[in-house]
């Protein structure tokens, strides 16, 4: 039962490397077919970057963790994470209000185009 | 003096007649517009049979700020002098209109409110929402300074410059109390006239107990957020 004192760590930063360069492969993949936009690519792919890189130098996530007084490493990484998705998901609202307030205007203005032609 | 009737409209096959009925007996000088917003149901067809009623249909339903501000549209694009709005609900008496009307036609106030309050009538309201009611009128007193008693009452006349600025800038849902502040924010004058209003006929009351803790906590988030704001954005 001492398997998890003989962890393999290269294993999960290979993993991670893996990972990071999928997420990247994936999201440009989704531009190159024009199924996602750029505007919207950007902090996905800054997401993954930021993953890439931590998965390549792993004593950066120490000194992160240290720089901010996080004692527990893997700790730093959740941080990371979490503020990266809050960013993603706030753009996303963003771009929902945006999408609203043209949605309102375009109804509008069919709606009076009609009744002008109505009217004619 | 041109003047407009807008009633915004979702759903409302079973009051939207009557309503109509009434409002041309007793607003023969107004041209009606109806905004069917989106409705599922016959609203645009029994609208389309009064001869001389316009109706406006929106392709999908923007909810009541964005159909009311359609009539606002309208009534800018047609150059409107003054604009009533009446629910199709059947609450508001178009028999009032002319009383609603008349300090626009005097100059005396840019928008008029109809309300319930003002004179001891009638109206009941639960607790909840005498106590929403309460709450939005001392909002109103401590912010502007002025005493509205109505706040949600939908039952509004406009003049030009209320139609000019609503039909740039007007919110989407529960846009009443918010209306207030953004019209005296851009120093426009509010009135209120009593009036009385009838039962719903058709439906029930489109706000569940969830829902007007969501109107409480967005409007005054909305009134917050407007005094934040720099004055007069609406206007060019």
């Amino acid at each position: 039962m001492n398997d998890l004192e003989n962890v393999q760590v290269f294993r999960i930063q290979i993993l991670a490397i893996v990972g990071s360069i999928l997420l990247i492969v994936f999201i440009l993949e989704l531009i190159r077919r024009k199924r996602l936009k750029e505007e919207f690519s950007i902090l996905w792919l800054g997401m993954g970057t930021i993953f890439l890189i931590i998965s390549l130098f792993r004593g950066l996530l120490d000194w992160f963790s240290v720089l901010v007084g996080i004692g527990y490493p893997p700790a730093a990484l959740f941080l990371i994470l979490i503020i990266g998705l809050m960013f993603i998901l706030i753009h996303f609202s963003v771009a929902i209000s945006e999408l609203k307030e043209a949605n309102k205007k375009l109804a509008q203005e069919l709606g009076l185009l009609r009744r002008q032609m109505e009217e004619k | 003096m041109k003047k407009l009737i807008i009633i915004p409209a979702f759903n409302e096959e079973k009051t939207i007649a009557g309503v109509l009925e009434e409002v041309q007996a007793h607003c023969p000088d107004f041209d009606i517009l109806v905004v069917n917003d989106g409705s599922t149901d016959k609203t645009s067809d029994i609208a389309r049979r009064f001869s001389g009623v316009r109706v406006i249909d929106l392709a999908v339903n923007l909810g009541i700020g964005g159909a009311v501000q359609t009539g606002f549209l309208y009534a800018r694009g047609k150059a409107y002098e003054a604009a009533v709005q009446v629910d199709a609900d059947g609450q508001h008496k178009p028999a009032e209109v002319a009383k609603l009307l008349r300090p626009i036609d005097r100059g005396e106030a840019d928008v008029v409110i109809g309300s319930r309050f003002l004179e001891k009538g009638r109206y009941k309201a639960r607790l909840g929402r005498k106590l929403g009611i309460w709450l939005l009128s001392l909002t109103n007193r401590l912010l502007l300074g002025q005493k509205i008693t109505d706040s949600t009452s939908g039952f509004r006349a406009y003049n030009k410059r209320a139609i000019e600025l609503l039909s740039r800038d007007y919110p989407d849902d529960y846009p009443e109390p918010e209306a207030i502040f953004l019209l005296r924010r851009n120093a426009l004058t509010v009135r209120e006239v009593p009036t009385e209003m009838a039962g719903r006929k058709g439906g029930k009351s489109s706000i569940s107990l969830p829902e007007s803790v969501y109107y409480m906590v967005k409007v005054f988030l909305a009134i917050f957020v407007l005094m934040l704001r720099k004055n007069n954005r609406g206007l060019p």
